[in-house]
């Protein structure tokens, strides 16, 4: 399943995790948003044994999109041992994330 | 490894816009066996407006997912296939046109109809890529939550540029609306609604030259055309609405394009290699608009009915 963040559960879930976490930070008014969600869903069908799939609705945890300076969405972050390895902005092609979740996993 | 499938399509539909979904609708009602490729989620373009006020028929304007999800609804009441994958290359030399994904399908189809769409254009200035995502956006109505109470240049002069800043204006304390020319392109009524809003300053002949920051949009530099004084304007973001580029790259070489990667096509749709057509923002043609990608659409699926009988009947 693919985890819905806060305030709560964002250090526990991305900052310990033992694996790869990529983070979509998204909101209901966002039109691109709306077409990376399915993709994010694909990959998480494809990599969810390697990497954990988490989100952040930017409407309803603010403080973490600014703690991680997001200015735009959807902007999706991948984090290893607490850093973010890895930032895309904008409605990519799957094969873009895909490529990016690649590298995560090679330089891990 | 690369997966064939088998069947044999009349129709292969590249993108599942306005263009692609209206395409499809007349093609499933030809009874045309259809399919439509579509990399992201149906709607395109379209999905970046929050609300359509001039597509006829809606007369309180409609949702873009609302009309986007009806489209495709009615699209696949008529029986039309869709996927969800990418095409990075194509085959249309033989009758049988091939088409590769992604995700290392293939699939064959008689016609062909390019409906892929445009993306938003880059000002193509320094600064601008480092800090996409840092200050540096392409939607208003993604990205505007983020500049509450702050300082933004918007730059451009179209319908969107003016529909975008409109909806900054709730958001923004100042923005500075920067065109290259002496007026808008825009429509009249959104010219009028910009003119009226307090927080909205029109910089005319104006470019930006160069974004800056250190981690992330502190300023620009912006050139008067006219007299070249240049100066620098210290905001927390730069908004661009300059216009759109179409997402042809994948048919360089294949297809006649003009020289901005627009596809030409006759009063039919008609591409440059038979059984092949496009249709909507990818195709060169005057005015994109979501009426106009629907009816180009339609004459598509029309013109690749005909060619379809036409082949078949000969086969």
């Amino acid at each position: 399943m693919i985890k819905e963040l806060n305030a709560s559960n964002f250090n526990e879930e991305v900052l310990k995790s033992s694996v790869p976490v990529l983070v979509d930070f998204w909101a209901s008014w966002c039109g691109p948003c709306k077409m990376v969600a399915p993709v994010i869903d694909e990959l998480f069908g494809e990599y969810g044994d390697k990497v954990k799939f988490a989100k952040v609705n930017v409407d309803e945890s603010p403080d973490i999109a600014s703690r991680y300076g997001v200015m735009s969405i959807p902007t999706v972050f991948i984090f290893f041992s607490g850093n973010i390895i890895s930032q895309i902005v904008g409605a990519q092609p799957k094969a873009q994330f895909k490529k990016r979740l690649d590298e995560a996993l090679a330089n891990k | 490894m690369k997966e064939f499938k088998d069947e044999l399509y009349d129709l292969i539909i590249i993108g599942a816009g306005p263009a692609g979904l209206s395409c499809a609708i007349y093609a499933g009602r030809a009874k045309l066996r259809t399919l439509v490729l579509e990399k992201a989620i149906a709607g395109g373009q379209l999905l970046f407006s929050e609300r359509v006020e001039n597509y006829p028929g809606f007369d309180e304007g409609v949702g873009s997912q609302e009309l986007a999800g009806k489209m495709k609804k009615q699209a696949e009441k008529f029986g039309v296939e869709f996927k969800e994958d990418e095409v990075v290359e194509i085959a249309l030399k033989s009758q049988e046109k091939i088409i590769t994904t992604a995700d290392e399908k293939i699939y064959k189809g008689l016609a062909i109809v390019v409906a892929c769409g445009s993306k938003y254009s880059q000002l193509g200035v320094p600064g601008e890529e480092e800090f996409y995502g840092k200050g540096v956006s392409y939607c208003g109505t993604c990205d505007a939550a983020f500049f509450q109470g702050k300082d933004v240049v918007a730059v451009g002069g179209g319908d969107t540029a003016l529909e975008e800043t409109i909806f900054l204006s709730r958001f923004a304390k100042k923005i500075i609306l920067i065109h290259r020319r002496d007026k808008f392109r825009g429509t009249k009524i959104l010219q009028e609604r910009i003119f009226s809003l307090p927080n909205v300053e029109v910089r005319w002949n104006s470019v930006v030259t160069k974004i800056k920051g250190a981690f992330k949009v502190e300023g620009v530099m912006v050139k008067n055309v006219k007299t070249d004084h240049e100066e620098y304007i210290s905001i927390d973001g730069v908004f661009v609405f300059v216009g759109i580029k179409p997402q042809t790259e994948f048919l360089n070489g294949f297809l006649d394009l003009d020289d901005k990667g627009f596809i030409v096509t006759d009063e039919l749709m008609a591409a440059s290699v038979r059984g092949v057509f496009a249709c909507g923002d990818a195709r060169k043609n005057n005015l994109k608009q979501i009426v106009i990608a629907c009816a180009e659409g339609a004459q598509a699926a029309v013109s690749a009915e005909k060619y379809v009988e036409d082949i078949k009947t000969k086969r």
